[in-house]
């Protein structure tokens, strides 16, 4: 089977999961094309990592399906796991093994492992080939962790908030590494963060998720295109929130008003002059700002 | 080429890229026939997406701020620009925004404000004057 005309590394659809009795993934679908940077978003115990699992066949799906380059990751594991580079979010190294050992031993398991290149970036990390595991720092390890996901050249990155807990100056090697992945080969990059100024420098399609369903997705110029963020001003101080038809979320108090609202930028101006305000700026909100008051009307 | 991003503000990036270049080219920081950086080259020193620089000169080349040479890169237009103008025009009416509504808080009269203009016009001609 030729998988390098597939143009969805990951298909997902109708993905559901329970644990327990609660919903951890709610009839998720989303696509990931190949040769670009996918990022996924949302709060803690969104459902993210469940959704990582699934797609490295860690997880079986209950309900709809998974597949990757083609492929079932839980039938199928050698064709799928052999050409990911997984950086887990726990980034469980073994502990008692030296930076060396890791990598040799890394390298018995793929075929494609490219030494002068797992060496360039261990120079570029500033890794200790002699330093164990255990001694080494928290940007250390991630690097480490990030270094043998990369050294094989996977078709695809897969990484699960690769930068949490991390200082700016490991984050930039990171995105760094994200973004010569696809530049480089046209080979696929899919992250989770909830750092929201990453991913919107960083990723050419969003799925953003809330309580395991993903609320949001598509391309992030089309996500900023059809989101607005205007602010309002009344001459007389408003005591209740005004009505804005078509908000994500109001924020303010007195005369002047946030909206962010999605579509239709002319039905909310029409709605608020009705009330009696008028527009002083119309700029687009960032990410995070759409973010938000996407997580707050899927609060109730 | 010095360029900064910022996140926070929500101006899409490839929109910041291309203002800030246009900026650069309007105050004369980048002259017509100055070669700018290739887009991975931008990308990696910006951290952004090559899409995303791929996109900010296109626009600036449709925009007539920028041109391809086939097999060389992309500079800075010989037409100096056709918004050079317009854009320089743009940079001063927010500055003459600000100054207005500096004025109007410091209850000074536009004529009164715009005699200051002319005023100090006049010393930095004539230095020696001042």
């Amino acid at each position: 089977m030729n998988t390098t005309s597939i143009t969805s590394i990951i298909e997902v659809s109708g993905l559901s999961r329970k644990f327990d009795s609660k919903l951890a993934l709610n009839n998720i679908t989303l696509k990931v094309p190949r040769g670009r940077v996918f990022g996924l978003v949302g709060g803690n115990g969104a459902g993210k990592t469940t959704l990582i699992k699934h797609i490295l066949g860690l997880l079986k799906a209950e309900t709809g399906s998974v597949r990757v380059f083609g492929f079932d990751p839980v039938a199928d594991p050698v064709k799928v796991l052999g050409r990911i580079g997984y950086l887990s979010e726990n980034r469980d190294l073994p502990a008692w093994m030296r930076v060396d050992e890791l990598l040799r031993y890394t390298q018995a398991f793929y075929p494609k492992w490219d030494m002068a290149f797992a060496e360039e970036l261990r120079h570029q990390f500033g890794l200790d080939p002699s330093a164990k595991i255990k001694n080494l720092s928290r940007g250390e390890n991630a690097k480490a962790g990030l270094l043998i996901a990369l050294a094989y050249r996977p078709e695809l990155l897969l990484l699960d908030e690769p930068s949490s807990g991390l200082d700016p100056v490991v984050r930039r090697d990171i995105l760094e590494a994200i973004l010569r992945t696809v530049a480089d080969e046209g080979r696929t990059a899919f992250f989770s963060s909830h750092l929201l100024d990453e991913v919107e420098r960083v990723a050419d399609d969003v799925a953003m998720m809330f309580a395991g369903q993903v609320v949001l997705s598509g391309t992030l110029d089309d996500i900023k295109e059809n989101h607005h963020r205007l602010i309002f001003r009344f001459d007389a101080p408003q005591s209740i929130t005004p009505q804005v038809p078509g908000a994500l979320s109001i924020a303010g108090s007195g005369n002047e008003w946030t909206v962010i609202c999605n579509g239709s930028r002319q039905a909310a101006i029409a709605g608020v002059a009705r009330a009696g305000g008028r527009v002083v700026a119309d700029d687009t909100p960032s990410l995070d700002e759409i973010f938000v008051a996407r997580a707050g009307t899927k609060h109730i | 080429m010095q360029l900064h991003i910022n996140t926070g503000d929500g101006v899409p990036i490839y929109l910041q890229i291309a203002n800030q270049v246009k900026y650069l080219v309007a105050s004369r920081r980048l002259a017509p026939g100055d070669e700018i950086p290739a887009i991975r080259v931008l990308a990696h020193q910006l951290l952004v997406n090559p899409n995303t620089v791929a996109r900010a000169y296109l626009e600036l080349e449709s925009a007539g701020v920028v041109v391809k040479r086939h097999g060389s890169g992309t500079y800075i237009s010989d037409a100096g620009s056709p918004l050079a103008r317009k854009e320089r025009l743009k940079i001063l009416s927010q500055r003459v925004d600000a100054l207005l509504a500096e004025a109007r808080h410091m209850q000074v009269e536009p004529d009164e404000l715009l005699k200051l203009i002319k005023d100090r016009q006049q010393s930095l001609q004539s230095p020696d004057k001042q």
